[in-house]
């Protein structure tokens, strides 16, 4: 099944921007990751093979974001985890007296690194410059990454 | 925004609103008009507003838009009331340069020129997120976090003499790597003595121009056609973790409030926090000085097996050009202690201070600024001015002025490598996309950055050298 990619890149001078959109916050968090992910590898070309549970929290949506797509990172570096689709995701909004901001549940489905993919960019960091999660209709957010 | 031209070189954003300095950038007309272009400008005065900021929040010349904190931003902090922040030392934690020179002149490499390359790019480990040769147990890494280079050489990478030659002698004795996340070390473990990739690079090169003899014979650089090494990596996955680690500690420690732009987040440099960020830093300094420690080495290896010897490899200096440190610095007519962050900035002290090398010091140190993939780069020296000037700094590079994604959409791997080639300059890469990205068009020009840098004074210029070969990740 091709979809059409819920993602663009827009120029940066150091790094690399982009915006990622969606009908809801976790599918527009969906098409984020697959963003980081397509700005290292062919996120469509990796299989699924294996699952990767993913739990994270955010004192607000932003954190929530940043802590998110660094997920990726991680598993790529630390464990050889090639991201290949997100599943499963769901936000948890904040429950008011207890403070701690947003939870987010997702599952990462992927391969690991082989030679079969290429791996051709490396994302350093994600960053908050110029971050924005905008919510109306739809769900627009837009990301600069270190690379 | 209104700027104030002090001289041709210099320029002053003047004290309003939220700054407690003033904010100087120093750059020619040409400079500062893509300087104009982004939002360096609003950087350099978001800094300015930080706590116990002294003198000015500066702009170096190749200065572009970073993230909070300029790329080639200088600040100075007060240690009782100033801030540390890890937006104003980078994700990349000592990201550095090591220059090592060597006997050889360009006509010895005749005919061998490519299999040393080939041979170097076999040995050093390179490529995105590209694991090393060595598979590390915790207690070696939490070792390495500790001694630095120091551990390199007793692990028989390269000699003493090379830590002499490094900033501080390769070694922050401050690192505390009991405060770094289990996934920061997790990141850390495979990547040692990698090159890794995106703007990493090593290169074979020669020595083109020489501008001041007398320092160029001190540093080691006897005279054109000379064949030098440089070494251009950072502290890799391990320190973009500290970075993201802290950041999240600070905002949740510390809130957001009154913060001008998200990526300032910062604590008080008295703070526990600030301290264990501090010491966090130093760990991934260390880290990647001994990568850089191991891939010298490795270099050193390759000559000796190719070239047949690889004595007279003596290692010119090694620099950071993303990191704090606590330095003394003359101001108000008062000798103090106060954090400098440089981001994208290379220290450049000049006669007498303590902490360059012995052999150094009745001159000044060494400053390394690598040019673009492929265009020459420039060995410097710092300068007595520059304490006045830039709290001891200088540029650190060219500083990219188009996106990875323009220079993808302009340029081909296949044709940058051609055009290099046509040159007279090999390559090897991981990767033809990642050559795109690095072409030398992205890139500000950076003879025109060294010599604002030389104008100004706050760094000199003694040496320009051409790449031979390029070794890309």
């Amino acid at each position: 099944m091709k979809r059409k990619k819920g993602f663009i890149y827009l120029d940066h001078p150091a790094d690399a921007k982009f915006q990622a959109f969606g009908r809801s916050l976790e599918e527009a968090f969906s098409q984020a990751a697959l963003a980081v992910a397509s700005l290292m590898w062919e996120p469509e070309r990796v299989k699924r093979a294996e699952r990767r549970s993913v739990l994270v929290e955010g004192r607000d949506l932003e954190q929530l974001l940043f802590k998110f797509l660094s997920e990726i990172l991680y598993l790529f570096e630390a464990k050889g985890f090639l991201l290949a689709a997100v599943s499963e995701v769901q936000i948890l909004q904040p429950k008011a007296e207890s403070g701690n901001g947003y939870q987010l549940k997702a599952v990462f489905e992927g391969d690991k690194r082989n030679n079969h993919y290429p791996v051709f960019g490396e994302v350093k960091a994600i960053t908050y410059h110029d971050m924005r999660i905008l919510q109306s209709a739809h769900v627009l957010i837009q990301v600069v990454v270190d690379m | 925004m209104e700027l104030r031209k002090i001289n041709d070189f210099t320029w002053e954003i003047p004290k309003q609103g939220a700054m407690r300095v003033p904010a100087i950038i120093y750059a020619s007309e040409r400079l500062l008009a893509t300087v104009k272009k982004d939002q360096t400008l609003e950087q350099a005065k978001n800094v300015a507003c930080l706590p116990g900021i002294q003198k000015y929040s500066y702009v170096m010349p190749d200065g572009h838009q970073g993230y909070g904190f300029p790329i080639g931003g200088v600040a100075a902090f007060d240690l009782e009331e100033g801030i540390i922040s890890p937006g104003g030392v980078g994700y990349d934690i000592n990201c550095g340069v090591r220059l090592l020179r060597t006997d050889y002149r360009e006509k010895d490499l005749a005919g061998r020129r490519r299999e040393l390359l080939a041979e170097i790019f076999k040995e050093v480990p390179a490529g995105v997120g590209k694991g090393g040769v060595t598979k590390l147990s915790r207690n070696v890494l939490v070792e390495i976090l500790t001694k630095g280079a120091e551990w390199a050489v007793e692990n028989g990478y390269g000699s003493r003499e090379d830590l002499l030659l490094t900033e501080e002698n390769g070694r922050m004795k401050e690192a505390d790597p009991s405060y770094l996340s289990s996934r920061a070390l997790e990141r850390g473990i495979p990547q040692l003595g990698t090159l890794g990739s995106g703007n990493h690079f090593l290169e074979l090169q020669k020595v083109e121009t020489i501008y001041n003899a007398e320092i160029a014979r001190v540093f080691g650089i006897e005279e054109p056609g000379q064949i030098l090494v440089m070494i251009h990596c950072g502290s890799r996955g391990l320190g973009h973790q500290v970075a993201t680690d802290f950041i999240e500690l600070m905002e949740n420690k510390i809130g957001l409030k009154g913060l001008p732009d998200r990526e300032l987040i910062n604590a008080p440099i008295k703070s526990t926090l600030g301290q264990q960020y501090y010491k966090s830093m130093c760990a991934a300094v260390n880290y990647a000085f001994a990568n850089r420690q191991m891939i010298a080495h490795w270099v050193r290896e390759v000559f000796s097996r190719v070239l047949g010897s690889s004595a007279g490899m003596r290692q010119i200096y090694d620099v950071c050009h993303n990191v704090a440190k606590i330095e003394k610095h003359r101001i108000n007519g008062q000798e103090k202690l106060v954090c400098v962050h440089r981001k994208g900035a290379t220290r450049s002290f000049g006669p007498g201070r303590p902490e360059i090398p012995a052999a150094y010091r009745p001159f000044g140190q060494p400053v390394i600024i690598p040019g673009s993939m492929g265009t020459a780069s420039y060995i410097l020296i710092g300068t007595k001015e520059a304490e006045e000037l830039s709290f001891s700094s200088t540029a650190h590079g060219a500083g990219r002025v188009m996106s990875r994604h323009e220079a993808l959409r302009r340029f081909r791997g296949e044709q940058v490598r051609n055009q290099l080639q046509a040159k007279g300059i090999e390559l090897q890469s991981t990767s033809l996309k990642g050559v795109a990205e690095e072409a030398s068009a992205a890139y500000k020009d950076v003879d025109e950055v060294v010599r604002t840098s030389h104008e100004i004074g706050i760094g000199r210029l003694v040496a320009k050298v051409v790449p031979l070969g390029v070794m890309k990740g």
